[in-house]
């Protein structure tokens, strides 16, 4: 059965990609088609010409480096200063923790001594 | 400045700053290009490359080196893109499909190309920019920057079968664009031997 040019019209950009190989009934329609063999050729320039802007590259603002430079600085500084915090807070919890039960270990010990006062006492 | 880029990487890893500057200067204006293409707009590229490097200096200990480093911040920037565009377009509830450019950005042009080179890629890049945004993404990433269809689909938060339908709409509007500008009928006569040996 012919193929008709609306069936492969999908496929011709991909073919001028070298993305999909044609069949034998495409190629042979393509091969008598002067319509697919433009879209094809139309297809390759356009991916020519979009591959060629790879090596092309657009001159940006002067102001565009150092502003890129200064917003990583701040976030940088930003980090060592949470690090910092954190590393403070970290410290602060930690001898909370440790007042905290030399203040229970402390209470124990008075406690069990009142008890043993009280019992020699008695 | 150092150039050696992985070197560049492993030192910025270990928490060397300058070593990360280093790697900014190396790349930042192919980054501003993807960005400007993508964006069309020499004001949302530079918000764009910004954001991107500051989001490659916060993940930076992610980063496997499985890719180049070049090819992760196009990865980086395509995502600010994404995102920004799409912020914008919620913002503003405009479609985004006429992002016009002024002339002030200058390309960087190979003195060696015809003239016939340099008209066809004047055209393209008016018809890149006539093109909506997320059409205009999938075609530079791919056919531009040479990304795999899975990558961009990743970036850009769509399935690859979406990305590949978005490339091959993006693909037959330039063409059908160029062909209205008469860029590309003067070449039809020579590539038919071309399309006959396919």
């Amino acid at each position: 059965m012919p193929v008709r040019c609306e069936e492969i019209a999908s496929v011709l950009g991909d073919a001028a990609a070298g993305a999909v190989p044609f069949d034998a009934a495409t190629r042979l329609h393509i091969e008598h088609c002067l319509r697919c063999q433009a879209e094809i050729v139309q297809y390759r320039r356009v991916l020519r010409g979009l591959r060629a802007m790879r090596t092309q590259v657009l001159e940006p603002s002067p102001a565009l480096l150092p502003g890129i430079l200064a917003s990583i600085s701040e976030a940088s500084e930003r980090r060592a200063l949470r690090e910092l915090l954190d590393g403070r807070r970290a410290a602060y919890v930690g001898g909370l923790a440790a007042a905290t039960a030399a203040g229970v270990g402390g209470a124990i010990v008075l406690a069990s001594r009142s008890k043993r006062a009280h019992r020699l006492a008695g | 400045m150092r150039h050696d880029l992985a070197a560049l990487v492993v030192a910025a890893q270990a928490g060397d700053r300058a070593a990360f500057d280093d790697l900014v200067r190396a790349t930042y204006i192919d980054s501003y290009t993807l960005a400007y293409r993508l964006t069309g707009d020499e004001d949302d590229a530079r918000d764009v490359v910004q954001e991107a490097y500051l989001r490659a200096y916060r993940g930076l200990k992610r980063f496997r080196g499985d890719a180049q480093f070049s090819t992760w911040m196009y990865r980086i920037t395509a995502n600010c893109a994404t995102t920004f565009l799409g912020k914008r377009t919620k913002n503003r509830h405009d479609e985004l499909t006429d992002d016009l450019v002024g002339d002030e950005v200058a390309a960087t042009v190979d003195p060696e190309a015809s003239l016939d080179a340099a008209a066809t890629r004047d055209r393209l890049q008016q018809a890149l920019r006539r093109l909506p945004p997320r059409l205009r993404a999938v075609v530079v990433l791919r056919d531009v920057y040479d990304l795999p269809h899975e990558s961009i689909a990743a970036e850009l938060g769509i399935t690859t079968s979406a990305a590949k339908v978005r490339l091959h709409r993006a693909r037959r509007k330039l063409r059908a664009d160029l062909v209205s500008m008469r860029v590309v009928e003067d070449d039809t006569d020579e590539g038919m031997a071309d399309a006959r040996a396919v």
